[in-house]
């Protein structure tokens, strides 16, 4: 029961998450653009309500803006204004537990029963950190105001009085008529009206909106096309963030008009290959869909601060104790004296100066005198809790973001894309992860697809392998005098480019003529021509959505079919020099459904021809198999061996359609695409008409080329002991031969292939697979978790979609987990988004392994949302992956520099900075708990109270987190070399309870030579407090700086500068405070500093508390030295070694030379 | 994040052909940096300089702190005559109440000899005390009327305090001189305070006002004529002391005491310590570098210095039997064990 329910939930959480992530009101935003127009149009079946419109008058700003005054077009990112500032800015920063904590404390200290520290000394610590937090929002925002000044400046042509007028950006309204010229950005959200374009159409670049950078078609409706004067009303939703999505209609010339997505223009795309277009504006400045959707970066919380929390829930109780000690003891001493109290000199508790009465001065009872004795206790022992370490990691966590973002190794030179941290709180997750959950397409591929092989009525026309070099042909034509390339060249085949140079005088050439027209027409390429330096050559580039669709376009064009022109009417083709023109009469999009395509074109002798292209599974069900049995059975074999070459492939299909069908299918299409509601599922419907009893054309094979530095990046990060899972969407053929040729699967690897149909047949198959696994591990000794060098046989698993409905969110899962948690590579074929998403919260909820997933697409985004890490590849499917992630980066391979380099460095930094606080805070709570002893539990500070506060602040705040920045334990290359230092992180080496424990002993020892050293050395003398106060300031302050400096690694001139200026910052601070005879402590460093005493104390002081640790430091390092101990001195020695025997080290493949 | 990329699409695009990373060593991380690592060379030099360093110091804190000659007479108890029984009223009764002690000297004392009172159990430490004063009132005389603070001795008979609060109030006030062969030893109270106290602390025109003219006396009284700069008996009681058993000087005795010398001290025994049970001590004692008479750090350094010698040895030895190669590959957890794990 336990199994299936938490199943079932976590089928929720991923809803949930997939829900919640974009937007607390938002309605799902749908991932991709596929089928977002489907979705457009499936939300018109819900009526617009009055209520929920709004109207706009076009051309009619003034009476649009007459009932409800609809924002203007100027914009503000900035937060604050002059005024607002100091409010908001509060406001905003009280959000942080750790600032309401210091209020709290600072509140408590202004009562005057409580008041321990001086007003200004207990306001300080938060005046500090809000001042500072506070001068760098003011940085931030000011750098708003002035790119929302030249934002809001620009200036847009806009229609008044019937003319066209400049008016700059900010002063455009709802309602107004704009033109834009191409190349232009938008300025507000407007609806078109109509283009230069003869049939509407507009073309328009995303890029800023959502990254996708081929162009999108948008249409002006028929109705407003062309026309000179312009009416009428739109009635549109309310502005929401829904970019993929427009629900309106418009009354023109008392026709309704329905309006879509794909009627709509929004702010930040530009206007491109269309010399006009004029739109309404419907929704300006902050309605505007892009700015309702600026929303900032994931948050998330790293499982090292998940794990830190749960220590300072310790340090509480331990400053609770504390405080109880105090006020135990307090409340014992007031007891024992209180018949002494009263005249007692010391404390004197009654009050003679008001005349004639005798008063009780400031003892309000011994139960409340206990209480304040409590809460003063904890203001003086606040520090306990280490309230700074919250600030001082963020401010660590921008150092090392700094860092990653420089290193020039994950700089993609070919997208000129650096890494991106979005997330700026889980950097230390990338050293602990042990499972990489990986996209395949974009991710280990470049997403850059080539066209290698075709199969055309059942020949194989292999072009690359008989001829490795390639023939690069270069397809040109002739227009106007000028001559027209392809951007992109492909190789062909000699024989097939022979072949169809042909022409129709064959069978076999009218065939390739069908083929290569199938894939010049049967797409939504709209080809762009684009200027080169040589005036008489202008070169065509395809703007597509799919990098299928281009390669094979690019193809088609390679051998002699070359798409010129397409509109919403008819294409244009040079075939072999000769330019045809079809009519194209219908055109059905991809739709994940489907799986496929179809476009009806008019022949010019006006037969009628549809071509079919789509995914093999999807292919092979509308064709009509008993027409030509052995070519079905042909092409299968061909599309088999293509796909266990890695390729992905794609069956072409066409059919003639004779008047009756034609017309039965065109009167079906047009009343289902004028359909007001449902128009995706009625389209749906009508596609089924033509899209059957096909007969096979035949099939094209497209290679999708690993990415560079692949195959060694998957090596390192198994030697790493981490755990890559691929998830594709791929057949499983592609996807076993890219994982042979990404070395993720080796030949020594014994496969288990779960591929069932049924939930009975999955539990069987679960069943076979864990008793084979077990019997392969245990067959071969020793079980195999860290990975790569075993002598056990690994387990490959290699398990498909349709299994996986059957298993995930079933208690199948369980026992699905057990056999991937043995395999040490598992491989998912044919996974949906969502299961995607499944697939990884399988291993999260079930382990405490660290997850990260890597992915480029739409597709991805569930399941990078879903793991601990999420990154995204900003490749060429688009921004979704990389909005959604916490990490970006260009490539793969950059993996392994940002784990095994930076994920290392980050975690051995924050894990030794979170335990130095600590220590260092709690060594200054218990020299001031050990000095309440000895004044009667009155929590008096011989430290001065200006010294406990700018402990924290000047005397030993900026060494650790130079060092948290920059300390680095191992080298780069002894990183890479070993990437099994890696498993320090995920075996939680440099933080611990463990660890906690031993550096609290080691604070408890150092806290009390601290202490008890000059109170033995001071006993029954002159002393007074300032002067032991000094001593104990610089005793703390000293051996605090020195154990880190006993701890740092690397020693860089900034870390001696900040170590060494902390100690004489200390000095200087502490003579300042000396010097100010209003303080009872006036001078007493220069006095106690005359003495011998006093220095020979703090020496002491120092090497003695500092003894046991080096001791025991040294002891581990010596006699039990872990692996990073060993490559550090193997790099400090080693490095002298090679220098002398004139040997270079050989450097891994994936370390490329810096520069 | 879609709000930069809204509108700015100028900036971005500029931005984009310049984004590869400016190579320096400090972005890549590559500065050059010193690593040290502890060898047993290091390690045992170290603690080998610590022995040197610490015995000899250890050795020479034992030497000065033995050579300081300290007399220590407790005198609360013996100066209430036999037939009181109650303590606390005895010394609350005004006047004089003498009491004659006598004090050996068992070794030979030098000049200067310092007179110090030592209280125990007394804490000038404790919150409420430390904090009952005014210290602009001390230094200016223009603020007479600050004596905010030193509640509940601020004000009485409606007239402000001057110096207030509690510490100036229980201004210790037993009086000591000494004779020897009934030749009388002069005390030379000047300058047992603070020089930086005098000058700037305590105003020279600042002059003791209304002071224990309150209901009850906690203490001392102060000449009304003399400036609070020159009043160093307050001076050196409001340097309030760290710890509940403290010594404050009382004054310097400018001559040598021979070994056998017998001192005859006459004590004006005013002091309130017995309604807490503190006690109250003479002290007579020489200085050293060191300052008192202390054996604590000379033994501390001892024992730390010769902790760090046995520490010298036993890594000596251990490196000598076991030692191991540094940085050597094969002792890493994979390849000592290839079988995994």
């Amino acid at each position: 029961m336990s199994i299936h329910s938490s199943g079932s939930r976590s089928n929720n959480s991923i809803l949930e998450v997939s829900l919640s992530r974009s937007g607390s009101k938002a309605r799902p935003v749908r991932y991709g653009s596929k089928g977002a127009d489907s979705e457009g149009l499936s939300m018109s079946q819900r009526e617009l309500r009055d209520e929920d419109a709004r109207l706009v008058y076009i051309n009619d700003p003034g009476k649009t803006n007459e009932t409800f005054e609809f924002g203007g077009n100027s914009i503000r990112t900035s937060k604050y204004s002059v005024l607002t500032f100091i409010p908001r800015n509060l406001f905003e920063q009280f959000h942080r537990v750790a600032y309401v904590y210091f209020l709290i404390i600072a509140i408590l200290n202004q009562l005057p029963q409580l008041a321990v520290f001086g007003r200004g000394v207990s306001i300080l610590p938060l005046t500090f950190v809000l001042f500072v937090t506070a001068v760098k929002d003011v940085y931030e925002d000011w750098r708003r105001h002035k790119s929302d000044r030249v934002e809001n400046n620009r200036l847009a042509s806009v229609l008044v009085d019937g003319k066209f007028e400049e008016k700059k950006w900010r002063d455009v309204r709802v309602g107004e008529v704009i033109r834009i010229k191409a190349n232009e950005p938008i300025p507000c959200d407007i609806v078109l009206l109509s283009t230069s374009d003869p049939t509407g159409v507009a073309y328009v670049q995303t890029i800023n909106l959502d990254g996708e950078s081929n162009l999108k078609t948008r249409y002006a409706k028929q109705e407003t096309h062309g026309k000179e004067g312009f009416g009428g009303v739109i009635k549109c939703e309310k502005p929401n963030r829904n970019i993929y999505g427009f629900l309106a209609n418009m009354e023109v010339d008392g026709k309704k008009l329905s309006l879509g997505s794909s009627n709509i223009v929004l702010r930040g795309c530009e206007l491109k290959n269309t010399s006009l277009a004029i739109g309404v504006a419907v929704y300006c400045g902050s309605e505007t869909k892009a700015m309702l959707n600026s929303s900032g970066a994931p948050s998330k919380r790293s499982r090292l601060e998940t794990r830190m929390n749960f220590e300072i829930i310790w340090l509480s109780f331990f400053l609770v104790a504390l405080c109880t000690v105090t006020s135990v003891c307090a409340a014992v001493w007031l007891k024992r004296h209180k018949d002494e109290l009263n005249l007692l000199p010391y404390y004197r508790k009654l009050d003679f100066s008001e005349e004639g009465e005798v008063e009780n001065y400031k003892y309000y009872g011994w139960g409340l005198e206990i209480l304040f004795t409590f809460l003063m206790s904890v203001i003086v022992f606040q520090v306990m809790i280490p309230i700074s370490l919250y600030i001082s990691m963020e401010l660590v966590r921008v150092g090392q973001a700094y860092f990653m973002i420089r290193d020039n190794r994950m700089y993609d030179e070919e997208t000129k894309s650096r890494f991106q941290c979005r997330a700026l709180n889980i950097n230390e997750d990338l050293g602990q992860i042990k499972y990489v959950f990986s996209d395949k397409t974009g991710t280990l591929t470049q997403n850059k697809m080539e066209f290698q092989c075709a199969s055309i009525w059942g020949v194989d026309y292999n072009s690359t392998k008989d001829n490795m070099e390639g023939e690069q042909v270069e397809h040109s034509v002739e227009v106007d005098g000028k001559v027209i390339r392809p951007k992109m060249k492909v190789k062909v085949n000699p024989e097939l480019l022979q072949l169809s140079r042909s022409g129709l005088q064959n069978v076999e050439g009218k065939r390739i003529h069908d083929f290569f027209l199938a894939l010049a027409t049967c797409n939504t390429i709209v080809p762009l021509l684009v200027d080169t330096p040589d005036p008489d050559v202008k070169l065509i580039d395809y703007q597509g959505e799919s990098p299928d669709e281009q390669a094979l376009a690019y193809a088609a064009a390679a051998y002699g079919f070359m798409l010129i022109e397409r509109t919403s009417g008819h294409i244009i083709l040079d075939i072999h020099g000769e330019r045809q023109k079809f009519n194209v009469l219908g055109l059905h999009e991809f739709d994940s459904d489907r799986k496929r395509m179809s476009v009806i074109l008019g022949y010019p002798d006006s037969s009628v021809k549809v071509f079919v292209k789509g995914a093999d599974t999807s292919m092979l069900n509308v064709i009509d198999k008993s027409f030509n049995m052995d070519l079905v059975r042909a092409t299968e074999a061909h599309l088999h061996s293509y796909s266990s070459m890695g390729l992905r492939t794609l069956v072409i299909g066409t059919r003639d359609l004779n008047a009756s069908e034609f017309e039965k299918w065109h009167s079906a299409f047009e009343a289902a695409s004028t359909a007001v509601f449902g128009r995706a599922a009625l389209l749906r419907r009508v596609s089924s008409i033509v899209e059957s009893s096909l007969s096979v054309l035949g099939a094209s094979a497209i290679e999708d080329k690993l990415q560079q530095g692949v195959p060694e990046s998957i090596e390192s990060l198994r030697i790493a002991g981490i755990k890559v899972w691929v998830l594709t969407g791929d057949k499983q053929e592609t996807a076993i031969s890219i994982g042979y040729s990404s070395k993720l699967l080796t030949s020594r690897m014994t496969q288990i292939i779960i591929n069932s149909k049924t939930r009975e047949s999955c539990r069987k198959s679960l069943e076979d697979a864990l008793v084979m696994s077990k019997k392969l591990l245990s067959s071969s000794g020793v079980a195999n978790d860290a990975g790569g060098s075993s002598d056990a046989t690994p387990v490959a698993l290699i398990i498909d979609g349709t299994s996986l409905v059957h298993i995930l969110d079933s208690e199948l899962e369980e026992q699905l987990f057990q056999l991937a948690s043995r395999c040490s590579v598992v491989l998912c074929c044919r996974v949906a988004p969502l299961q995607k998403a499944g697939i990884v919260a399988l291993v999260k909820n079930r382990t405490s392994d660290m997850t990260l997933a890597i992915g480029d697409g739409a597709n991805d985004v569930s399941m990078i949302q879903m793991a601990d890490v999420g990154v995204g590849i900003s490749g060429q499917e688009g921004r979704q992956a990389v909005m959604a992630s916490d990490f970006a980066m260009g490539q793969f391979r950059f993996l392994v520099p940002l784990l095994l380099i930076h994920g290392h460095w980050n975690y051995q930094r924050l894990g030794y900075m979170i335990l130095y606080n600590f220590y260092r805070n709690a060594v200054l709570v218990l020299v001031l708990f050990w000095y309440v002893l000895f004044t009667a539990f009155t929590l008096t500070t011989a430290i001065n109270e200006w010294s406990t506060t700018l402990y924290s602040i000047i005397y030993s705040s900026l060494p650790t987190i130079i060092v948290g920045i920059l300390d680095k334990d191992l080298g780069r290359r002894t990183l890479l070399k070993y990437p099994q230092l890696y498993g320090a992180g995920q075996r939680h080496e440099a933080y611990n309870k463990k660890l906690f424990v031993w550096t609290m002993l080691d604070t408890l020892w150092q806290s009390l030579v601290i202490f008890w050293a000059p109170l033995f050395a001071y006993w029954s003398s002159t002393v007074d407090v300032a002067s032991i106060g000094d001593l104990w300031t610089f005793g703390v302050v000293i051996l605090v700086n020195l154990h880190l400096a006993m701890d740092v690694i690397r020693w860089y001139w900034l870390t001696h500068v900040v170590i060494w200026g902390s100690i004489v910052a200390t000095f200087i601070s502490v003579m300042i405070i000396d010097a100010i005879p209003n303080l009872p402590g006036y001078w007493a460093f220069f006095h106690v500093a005359g003495t011998g005493l006093f220095w020979l104390l703090l020496l002491g002081i120092v090497i003695a508390a500092l003894l046991p640790r080096l001791v025991v430091k040294f002891v581990y390092q010596y006699y039990f030295p872990n692996d990073i101990q060993i490559c550090r001195e193997a790099e400090k020695i080693g490095y002298e070694r090679v220098v002398e025997s004139g040997q270079i080290e050989m450097l891994p493949i994936s370390d490329n030379p810096p520069r | 994040m879609a709000t930069s990329t809204a509108g700015s699409s100028d900036p971005s695009t500029t931005r984009r052909q310049s984004k590869k990373p400016k190579y320096s060593k400090f972005t890549q991380q590559e500065l050059p940096a010193c690593k040290p690592i502890l060898t047993p060379r290091a390690v045992i030099s170290a603690f080998l300089i610590v022995t040197i360093v610490f015995v000899p110091i250890g050795v020479a804190s034992l030497i000065a702190s033995h050579d300081v000659v300290e007399i220590i007479d407790r005198y609360d108890a013996e100066c209430i005559p036999s037939n009181v029984t109650d303590k606390v009223a005895y010394i609350q009764t005004p006047g004089e109440k003498p009491c004659k002690r006598e004090l050996h000297v068992e070794k030979r004392m030098k000049s200067p000899i310092y007179v110090y009172y030592q209280l125990d159990n007394f804490y000038q430490n404790h919150r409420r005390y430390v904090k009952s004063r005014n210290d602009d009132q001390l230094r200016d005389s223009g603020k007479a009327n600050s004596v905010s603070g030193c509640e509940p001795e601020d004000d009485a008979n409606g007239m402000p305090i001057v110096p207030c609060g509690l510490i100036a109030w229980s201004l210790f006030n037993d009086t000591y001189s000494f004779s020897r062969n009934s030749n009388n030893l002069t005390v030379n109270k000047k300058g047992i305070s603070w020089k930086s106290d005098r000058e700037h602390k305590f105003g020279s025109d600042v002059f003791p006002k209304n002071f224990q003219n309150g209901s009850i006396i906690g203490g001392g009284h102060l000449d009304v004529n003399i400036p609070l700069s020159e009043q160093e008996d307050l001076i050196v009681w409001m340097r309030t002391a760290a710890l509940p058993t403290f010594r404050k000087l009382y004054g310097k005795i400018e001559v040598d005491l021979e070994k056998g010398d017998v001192i005859q001290v006459n004590l004006g025994n005013n002091y309130n310590t017995y309604s807490f049970s503190g006690k109250k001590k003479l002290v007579l004692s020489t200085t050293s570098w060191l300052g008192g008479k202390n054996d604590f750090l000379g033994i501390a350094y001892l024992t730390v210095g010769g902790l760090s010698f046995f520490l010298v040895l036993a890594f000596t030895i251990i490196y000598l039997i076991k030692p191991r190669q540094l940085g050597d590959p094969s002792y890493l957890s994979w390849n000592r064990n290839p079988g995994g794990h």
